[in-house]
């Protein structure tokens, strides 16, 4: 037990000590601080930034329309343009404006109008497509004999309110609160188990390479140093969440005040409860485990690193499937392609996660699905403990899958002794 | 005599192919022991089954009378054929992780550590990556980690292959030195010459089992055939077909021969005595390098 910690200790601090652990922390850090000051740096922009100014060309009466949008005109200034439908154009080109709008009256005495730009991908036209509708409409109300007030009943949104009977369902604020900080845990999830599942793989493959294994599998047992180097990555990554939940909470701590709503809403900061944070963290734990183990196992039947990436890419798509399906339950949470899949251990952690994030589950599905998980993760680890054993003194060529069935042919000669 | 390790009808095998057959031997202590066979006759099969690496099929491992297990991994230091070291570690933070791993203590460890350092002349490297070194330098780090931890027993597979020759030294120097105070040696080398000046007692393994073994002396004893080396002033061919003659070597002087037995020399000298003078008549003991080609195997070299 205690080569156990030796190895623990020297693989964590090894790792914790690299520039390009340093620096990503860095990176992480500083993107969690900007974030918090996207409104301001947003307003900054902008607000020196002037409205794009749209030349109009009036053909109705009294230019009765051009008056009707100018008032109600927002994000864009339209301002008359003085000459024929050919100079404004070349104005347009010249960029001395956004865009034309030519406006006339049809047949029905309704509005309707014609926008020249540069691009078609421009959120001005749209605004004032929107506001000519709203004129649309007004007209034609008044055509028809409707009077002002009438018009703003039809218009006032129905009275709706949801409330679930289901003692466990989420309220609507809930909901809103918990969209976001699912899907942030989903995408964590996601890049944690690649990043150092790949970095397991690697490490272990490392030393084969380099052929100090022989040396250190000839000082303490295989297995041991197996299951320290997977601790002591998934440590390492603790270390970094940890960095970041503490960088979140004090920068909640300082700009909470001043960002409640809009993005800080989405993201569901401010109101996450405390059980969908445990959660997180226990599927953190669990899907970390159960990915690192079969890196690991993988990463010791390879002595090449260009074959590793070969033999985890099975993993890799395996993790993106549950990510892309949890993409697609975030939209869907009680759909019975989510619900089956999250108890399907290798989907469990995210889609759980999920399930749990966005719905009431009952207690007893949660601890089926993590029971499932957790037995996975025994099993697993039995095999890769196998496949270590024997894969770690093999130095063939390639990554195929022979190898690991090779390396557990090769682990069934080798001392059972754990310590 | 203490016997550290026993091994009592050791069998290994690997789906049919037996690497290791019935091998039976023992290690005597604060002695050095040759451990020598060609490519493939199951050396490093037999290191990994007293180093726990590899279960033996059939029979048993003993430490001082004892079943061997990992508890005795402390007491083992392992120089392996294939280098390996971690190539972006210091030379001082490895070394006293691998001391670590063997039990030892840090501060004990770095002191051991720099006073193999000095003794190699490779001081200043001491806070240098390994990739960083030489080949030969590295060598001298890879003999220090299998030595830090003043191992009992010590098992050095080929440790002076691609040195020098003044470093050769400098490693057999140290190598007698940690005999002599009491550390058993497992010598595994290709090279007789060394195998011949370091160890008392010796195997030589073919296709897993040992065809030769026991007091070096002994074993050149119990070989019949001679070595002759003659040196004359005319040609000597004739010799080749001489009964009693097993193999004719031509040199710049004269020439070399094997003999079958003791009995051949004198027939060889009155043949010779008939033709003319000879500057130089010598009878040999065999060496190690020939009674290796005899039983391990003719091709080899």
């Amino acid at each position: 037990m205690r080569k156990f910690w030796i190895v623990f200790s020297h693989t964590y601090l090894s790792r914790v000590k690299t520039k390009g652990y340093i620096i990503s922390s860095a990176i992480f850090l500083l993107i969690i601080c900007g974030v918090f000051y996207i409104p301001d740096i947003i307003e900054r922009f902008t607000g020196e930034s002037e409205e794009p100014v749209v030349a109009v060309i009036d053909e109705t009466e009294n230019q009765q329309l051009y008056e009707a949008l100018s008032s109600g005109a927002e994000d864009y200034q339209p301002m008359l343009f003085d000459g024929n439908e050919d100079e404004a154009k070349q104005a347009v080109e010249n960029e001395e404006y956004e865009g034309l709008l030519v406006l006339n009256q049809s047949e029905q005495n309704l509005p309707q109008a014609v926008f020249y730009g540069m691009q078609l991908t421009n959120s001005t036209s749209d605004d004032m497509e929107a506001q000519l509708q709203q004129i649309k409409v007004a007209q034609a109300a008044s055509q028809a004999g409707v009077d002002e007030a009438a018009m703003q009943d039809i218009y006032a949104p129905v009275s709706f309110e949801r409330q679930s009977l289901d003692e466990e369902a989420k309220t609507e604020e809930e909901l809103a609160g918990s969209y976001g900080l699912v899907y942030i845990l989903v995408f964590a999830l996601y890049i944690s188990v690649i990043t150092y599942g790949m970095m397991i793989a690697t490490d272990i493959t490392n030393e084969k390479s380099s052929r100090v294994m022989e040396i250190l599998i000839s000082s303490s047992s295989p297995v041991s140093q197996m299951f320290a180097k997977i601790l002591a990555i998934g440590m390492m990554g603790l270390t970094q969440l940890a960095l970041i939940a503490v960088a979140v909470y004090v920068m909640v701590q300082i700009r909470g005040q001043e960002l409640s709503g809009g993005f800080f809403d989405f993201i569901g900061i401010a109101n996450a409860s405390p059980v969908t944070l445990t959660f997180a963290l226990i599927f953190f734990i669990l899907g970390y485990f159960l990915y690192a183990i079969i890196c690991a196992g993988l990463g010791s039947v390879v002595s090449r690193m260009e074959d590793v990436q070969q033999l985890v890419s099975p993993i890799i798509f395996l993790v993106m499937g549950a990510f892309f399906l949890a993409m697609y339950g975030l939209n869907a949470p009680d759909s019975t392609i989510i619900v089956v899949a999250s108890y399907i251990p290798f989907f469990t952690p995210m889609i759980m996660f999920l399930r749990i994030g966005m719905l009431g589950v009952p207690s007893w599905e949660i601890a089926l699905s993590i029971a499932i998980l957790i037995a996975t993760i025994l099993l697993i680890s039995w095999i890769s403990a196998k496949v270590y054993r024997g894969g770690v003194l093999m130095y063939g060529k390639g990554g195929s899958f022979n190898q690991l069935k090779e390396a557990l042919k090769l682990s069934g000669n080798i001392k059972n002794k754990s310590k | 005599m203490v016997l550290v390790l026993q091994l009592k009808d050791v069998t290994k095998r690997f789906g049919k192919h037996t690497a290791v057959d019935q091998l039976t031997l023992t290690i005597p202590e604060g002695e050095m022991f040759g451990f020598l066979g060609a490519n493939g006759a199951g050396k490093t099969t037999t290191f990994r089954m007293i180093l726990n690496l590899l279960e033996n099929t059939e029979g048993e491992i003993f430490w001082h009378g004892k079943k061997i297990t990992y508890a005795q991994s402390n007491e083992i230091g392992y120089l392996p054929e294939e280098r390996g070291l971690y190539p972006k570690l210091t030379v001082k933070d490895q070394l006293v992780y691998l001391a670590k791993l063997r039990g030892m203590a840090k501060a004990d460890s770095v002191k051991a550590l720099k006073s193999w350092l000095e003794r190699f002349n490779i001081t200043e490297y001491e806070n240098k990556k390994v990739e960083e070194l030489s080949k030969g330098n590295q060598q001298k780090i890879q003999f220090i980690s299998a030595v830090l931890h003043n191992p009992r027993l010590l098992i050095l597979d080929e440790p002076f292959s691609g040195l020098d020759p003044v470093n050769v030294e400098m490693l057999k120097k140290a190598v007698i030195e940690l005999k002599q105070s009491g550390t058993s040696i497992i010598f595994s080398s290709h090279r007789m010459e060394h195998v011949e000046e370091l160890c008392r007692f010796l195997c030589i393994m073919k296709h897993g089992k040992p065809v030769v073994e026991g007091d070096l002396t002994e074993i050149k004893r119990s070989f019949r055939k001679k070595n002759i080396t003659i040196s004359a002033d005319y040609d000597l061919s004739f010799l080749s077909e001489t009964a009693g003659v097993v193999k004719y070597h031509q040199t710049q002087q004269g020439c070399k021969l094997q003999i079958a037995s003791s009995e051949d020399a004198p027939v060889v000298w009155k043949l010779l005595t008939e033709k003319g003078f000879v500057t130089k008549f010598e009878v040999e003991e065999p060496t190690l390098n020939d009674i290796f080609i005899e039983k391990a195997g003719e091709s080899y070299a």
